[in-house]
């Protein structure tokens, strides 16, 4: 189980607090990028009307995303025990395939390094790629 | 044979115009040694790479991520034949320098980042769909030679 030093949590908690007033945008452009780039995760919003980038749909969905993910940085200390609820519902309810949180966090690195091209430094990279993964594990941790 | 609609093939050639190949290889190749340092067994002769910041002033790391970017600019030259234009290059990555084809997909990733991060709102989603549709092929036929 990959662990966060104390340097790479300021990092993460410090990028995240500067980019907290564009979440919603954030995760809209992420999720619109992931059912264009990655067009088999479209499987799993088959029940929407209208799964273009920026839809109503799409734009509700990035903003409960980030939601998750903003609650991670705040429980960063403890993911598995503070993200026990979220962890559930994907295991026992949502059964998204696992394969897929690597593809949202990629497209969310995409657009983190496309809108804050000066802080996302290749430190803060691999900061935010290691919570990113700890966040997915901590997702599916219940699966089996 | 890969199939690329009019719209990719414009994507890619316009992505790929954009970039500076004295920045983006460097960068790209500097980024995945940072953020997957184990990709770094494969440059034991490139000195000092204790650090982000090392790696960052290396000019062993940036004259090779040149190399690198050259080999995509041939790929992007050769689109409707980069299986068979890359397949010396398979030979030796696979041949001679032994490396995990693994690592070609997080290098590939690194480069994503980095032209993302210098394109900023032009990497539309199309454009990054077309793009990594386009590494896609690269890796996949550096790739081809392993058995």
């Amino acid at each position: 189980k990959m662990s966060l030093s104390a340097k790479e949590k300021t990092l993460v908690k410090t990028f995240f607090s500067k980019v907290s007033g564009r979440v919603d945008d954030i995760g809209n452009e992420a999720l619109s990028r992931m059912l264009t780039v990655y067009p088999q995760t479209k499987t799993y919003f088959a029940h929407w009307q209208d799964l273009s980038p920026g839809s109503a749909s799409v734009r509700k969905h990035g903003k409960t995303v980030m939601g998750g993910v903003m609650e991670a940085v705040e429980k960063i200390d403890n993911l598995c025990e503070g993200l026990r609820n979220l962890s559930d519902l994907h295991a026992f309810v949502l059964r998204v395939d696992p394969s897929n949180f690597k593809i949202l966090c990629h497209c969310l690195l995409v657009v983190l390094a496309m809108t804050s091209p000066e802080d996302f430094s290749p430190e803060t990279h691999v900061a935010i790629d290691k919570f990113l993964a700890s966040v997915s594990l901590a997702l599916s941790e219940k699966y089996r | 044979m890969v199939a690329w609609t009019d719209a990719e093939r414009n994507a890619i050639t316009s992505v790929f115009a954009k970039l500076n190949p004295d920045v983006v290889g460097p960068n790209a190749l500097a980024r995945c040694l940072i953020v997957y340092p184990w990709t770094q067994r494969y440059f034991s002769k490139f000195g000092n790479l204790y650090s982000a910041e090392t790696i960052l002033g290396n000019p062993m790391v940036a004259a090779h991520g040149k190399v690198v970017f050259g080999g995509l600019e041939m790929a992007v030259k050769n689109l409707d034949d980069i299986k068979k234009t890359f397949a010396p290059l398979s030979e030796l990555h696979s041949e001679k320098l032994h490396v995990d084809p693994d690592n070609f997909r997080l290098l590939a990733d690194c480069l994503t980042l980095v032209i993302a991060g210098q394109m900023g709102a032009a990497f539309t989603p199309e454009v990054q769909a077309a793009w990594q549709k386009f590494l896609a092929v690269v890796v996949s036929a550096l790739c081809r030679q392993y058995y």
